[in-house]
């Protein structure tokens, strides 16, 4: 029987919980969550890099809306839950919404410590914890003014980092002698401050703050001292503190954190908890890794398996600062039974201190140069006993046992246990068997199949050396994106290759760019079709095989197999007889639907495919030629009905429309490519959203491009004005021919656009005259063997074989 | 298991496919570019695409609706990707091209 789980909170630990139950014990709960913040699961180590504008919200996602769609768990966004009642057993949320449990997780986090000083509720004050936070944080450094950031610590210091990388001008108050004293011995928070104070962030060690001043709103931060530091933004970021308030009210058994046993149950044998909020041995956690286990075993416990139990590891801790490199593990601390070895290259900016119990690591310390964690992490976690290599030990791994100094050493010579990814617990065996395994060769790949380097990403550079001793050179990690695995090259090296070398065949290409393998696959063989289309036009034999099913049988398929046809429709405008046939075509061919698309024309929907050539026909007979809609190539141009009839339309824009698309229309492109002419900056026809768009103002035309309205949404660029219908005309093909000859087989105009800047483009177009025209002669002569109507020319049996079966074997048939 | 003439290799494009309607179902046979035939279900194992309609290369097909890479000579799914259809014999008698059908499927009449 289905059981019903209720977890209040949204955060990683509950999420990560979440993907080990459903891979355990599928569908034996209904599972519901609250979420005090309005969104999905997202990865909140990546706050920084958000912080710093190096990712945006959407990278750091770890479920999509969709994910809980899939797996049917309801998630309530922006709920907090006000009360448990543990005999009812149900718990209620600030909305009103109340839920029964069978059983509850309780992963509220935790909450940022916020100093008792006077001032700390004025405006201008913010913690560090959530996207809203960052949000907050990235809206007040447009000011570029003067933030505070009161914390040297992990926290504290990403936070400065990423203001100071937004153009505010920082200032970190540390109330401790050095930065990062839980992490980082004097030493090396010696060497993190100057380094912080090179990029301009000043650093006030044993600053005391006594109150956040201001009238209104923040001015400043007094100190201890009476010294007074202006800021018109203060992050605290001080520390955290289990939330556990929640917990308390229910009654369940508290101490710094909800105290839970081994197997994360609390007091109460219905609930469990995990997460920042959890208590277990004693001790509460905030980094991932520990964060991850408790997720771990509480998954196991709730999918009715006995035994898994918590254990306690050091994590290591690193700074996700760009440029910065710094690794800190475990226990460093002086000692009389401690002994430590310390390399010190001041030049270099390299500091590494282990500390040493009984000739076993205990603690470890790197800073500026962090490559041998990894390893020293491996030695400390299964006790190794170093005295045979203690003098050369701190030089690291690659200096043992007289290997050669190579820098893929330290990673080849690290046992297959050895952990590779501290937040995801992903070992170094795991990594190397599913590359080989599932033949990885790109990053994203082996993050997706092992977690590996997935959550806050410091582990990544051991994963691309990994990935290199597995693959050998075929792995390189700074090379050009190549266009897939058959080959070594990227698309734009392809591109200038086949016009360098007058390569107009695909095996010709395939030969002199020295594929590997022998015909290529279903990535590049459609881009090359295209590459060699678009530059040989009179020369080049179209490869229907190398083309997508669509553009090989000029119609969309559908998900049961079936196609859809969409015939042209100049501008969007059509006429009774064109409707009436359309009509005909429907009733004769029993076409199950009937839709009016985007692009201002009519889709006929779940037609067969044996059916197409005599429904073209049928569509022939009434003067309509393909619509295209299956093409990379020009699709539509949607149009408003203009001065001819709009009280406030300026130009004839259904006429200028009909004039592009009849003079553009079978070209092919690199993604497909949708234009619109609008009669006034009203917009009715929404061309500052298309591929190319134009505005038609009392002065002339305006010509847009660049615009998105699909994944991505994005205004368009506006290119230049011109005069008449003739320049706009010529304009708009010669962009297009510029997109054809340049961008990369799928991508759409704004990304190329984007790729080779906005003012390159408009220098060639608007500013060259010459080049102007050359691309639209090019343009033109290209449409001589292009615009030929696909559909016509199977129904004058072109092809025929596409449409119909090879054979029929009926249950009659004899066999042979 | 019983021999059905589908017809000429010349019949199949290379790099290409077609299909053959049978009571359980279509059918694609594939023709290489190294003149190799193979055949198998029409049918993915992932949604149920139409193989047939898939790019040809090498000794795979790329479904049309989700782009998984389908061996033609295990009918297994390529890559990250977990799934198989069933073979089906093939005969290839200096051209001309026979299928293997279960004689369960031709006496279901």
């Amino acid at each position: 029987m289905t059981e019903k789980l209720v977890i209040i909170g949204n955060g990683m630990a509950p999420g990560r919980m979440l993907e080990h139950l459903l891979e355990k014990a599928p569908g034996q709960y209904a599972v519901t969550i609250f979420n005090a913040e309005p969104r999905v699961n997202y990865d909140r180590i990546m706050l920084s890099p958000v912080l710093s504008g190096e990712k945006d919200y959407e990278e750091i996602i770890i479920h999509g809306d969709g994910w809980y769609i899939k797996h049917g768990i309801t998630l309530y966004k922006g709920h907090r839950i006000v009360a448990i009642d543990r005999d009812a057993r149900t718990v209620t949320s600030d909305h009103g919404v109340t839920e029964s449990y069978d059983k509850l997780v309780i992963a509220t986090g935790s909450v940022p410590f916020i100093l008792p000083v006077p001032g700390k509720d004025l405006p201008g004050v913010i913690t560090y914890r959530d996207l809203d936070d960052v949000q907050a944080m990235l809206l007040a450094a447009q000011s570029r003014e003067k933030a505070v950031v009161i914390g040297g610590g992990l926290l504290g210091l990403e936070a400065a980092a990423g203001l100071a990388g937004r153009g505010m001008d920082v200032t970190v108050l540390h109330v401790m002698p050095t930065l990062m004293d839980r992490q980082l011995d004097p030493a090396a928070g010696y060497l993190l401050q100057k380094e912080l104070e090179g990029r301009g962030i000043k650093v006030l060690c044993k600053a005391n703050t006594r109150a956040i001043v201001g009238n209104g709103k923040v001015e400043g931060i007094e100190l201890e001292d009476g010294r007074i530091i202006p800021a018109t933004l203060v992050v605290m970021a001080v520390g955290i503190r289990p939330s556990v308030g929640l917990a308390r009210e229910a009654g369940l058994a508290i101490n710094r954190g909800i105290v839970v046993d081994h197997g994360m149950q609390t007091s109460d044998g219905s609930i469990w908890a995990l997460g920042e909020c959890a208590e277990v041995g004693g001790m509460v956690y905030g980094l991932v890794a520990p964060l991850y286990e408790m997720a771990r075993v509480a998954a196991s416990h709730l999918a009715g398996e006995q035994g898994a139990s918590f254990v306690h590891s050091d994590t290591p801790t690193k700074l996700k600062v760009t440029g910065i490199e710094l690794f800190s593990l475990g226990d460093f601390a002086d000692g009389d039974d401690r002994e430590e070895i310390v390399l010190r290259d001041a030049s270099a900016g390299v500091y590494k201190r282990l500390v040493l119990k009984g000739n076993k690591i205990i603690g470890t310390v790197l800073y500026g140069e962090t490559a041998d964690g990894a390893w020293f992490n491996d030695l400390k976690k299964k006790q190794t006993d170093i005295s045979e290599m203690r003098e050369t030990l701190i030089f690291g791994q690659a200096y043992q046992g007289g290997a050669p100094l190579d820098p893929m050493a330290a990673v080849a010579a690290l046992p297959d246990d050895a952990e590779i990814c501290g937040c995801n617990g992903v070992c170094k065996g795991r990594i190397v068997s599913t590359i080989t395994e599932k033949g990885l060769t790109a990053l994203d790949e082996v993050r997706a199949h092992t977690k590996a380097s997935a959550s806050c990403g410091s582990c990544t550079g051991l994963v691309e050396q990994l990935m290199t001793l597995t693959l050998g050179d075929s792995y390189n990690p700074a090379a050009v994106q190549p266009m897939c695995r058959c080959t070594d090259l990227g698309h734009d090296d392809v591109r200038r290759l086949i016009k360098a070398k007058g390569l107009k065949t695909i095996p010709a290409v395939m030969q002199e760019l020295e594929w590997k393998t022998s015909c290529g696959c279903a990535k590049c063989r459609p881009a090359l079709n295209y590459y060699l289309v678009c530059d040989w036009p009179d020369d080049y034999a179209d490869d229907y095989q190398s083309r997508f099913i669509n553009e090989r049988v000029h119609a969309n398929i559908q998900k049961d197999g079936t196609y859809s046809v969409v015939p042209r429709m100049w501008g969007g405008v059509t006429n009774s007889g064109e409707l009436r046939a359309i009509a005909d075509v429907v009733d004769k061919f029993e076409i199950p639907l009937v839709k009016v698309t985007g692009g201002q024309r009519i889709d006929l929907l779940g037609i067969e495919k044996e059916d197409l050539p005599a429904v073209w026909a049928d569509l022939g007979k009434a003067g309509f030629i393909s619509g295209q809609a299956y093409a990379k190539g020009l699709r539509t141009v949607k149009t408003c009905v203009g001065s001819d009839w709009c009280r406030f339309g300026t130009q004839d824009s259904t006429g200028l429309g009909i004039r592009i698309e009849k003079f553009m229309w079978g070209s092919w492109t690199p993604a497909k490519l949708k234009l619109a002419v609008s009669g006034c900056p009203r917009n009715c026809a929404e061309a500052t959203c298309k591929d190319i768009g134009v505005i038609c103002v009392d002065s002339g035309f305006e010509i847009h491009f660049a615009g998105a309205a699909g994944l991505d949404i994005k205004g368009t660029e506006v290119l230049g004005l011109v005069k008449s219908e003739d320049e706009a005309l010529e304009h708009i093909v010669a962009l297009t021919q510029m997109y054809r000859e340049q961008a990369r087989y799928l991508e759409r105009i704004y990304k190329w656009a984007k790729r080779i800047g906005l003012d390159e483009i408009r220098r060639q177009i608007i500013g060259d005259a010459g080049k102007r025209k050359a691309y639209y002669d090019r343009f033109v002569f290209s449409q001589k063997f292009a615009q030929v109507d696909p559909w016509s020319e199977r129904v004058s049996g072109k092809d025929k074989h596409e449409f119909l079966p090879m054979a029929s074997i009926g249950y009659g048939q004899a066999a042979e | 298991m019983n021999w059905f003439a589908i017809g000429n290799i010349a019949d199949i494009p290379l790099r290409g496919a077609r299909c053959v309607k049978t009571p359980q179902g279509k059918i694609a046979v594939f023709r290489t570019a190294e003149n190799e035939v193979f055949a198998i279900e029409d049918h993915c194992p992932h949604k149920g695409g139409p193989l047939s309609q898939g790019i040809v290369h090498a000794k795979a097909v790329t479904c049309p609706l989700h782009n998984w890479v389908i061996s033609l000579e295990t009918g297994k799914a390529l890559g990250a990707d977990e799934g198989a259809v069933k073979t089906i014999a093939l005969k290839n008698d200096g051209g001309a091209l026979f299928i293997a059908l279960e004689s369960l499927m031709v006496a279901a009449e």
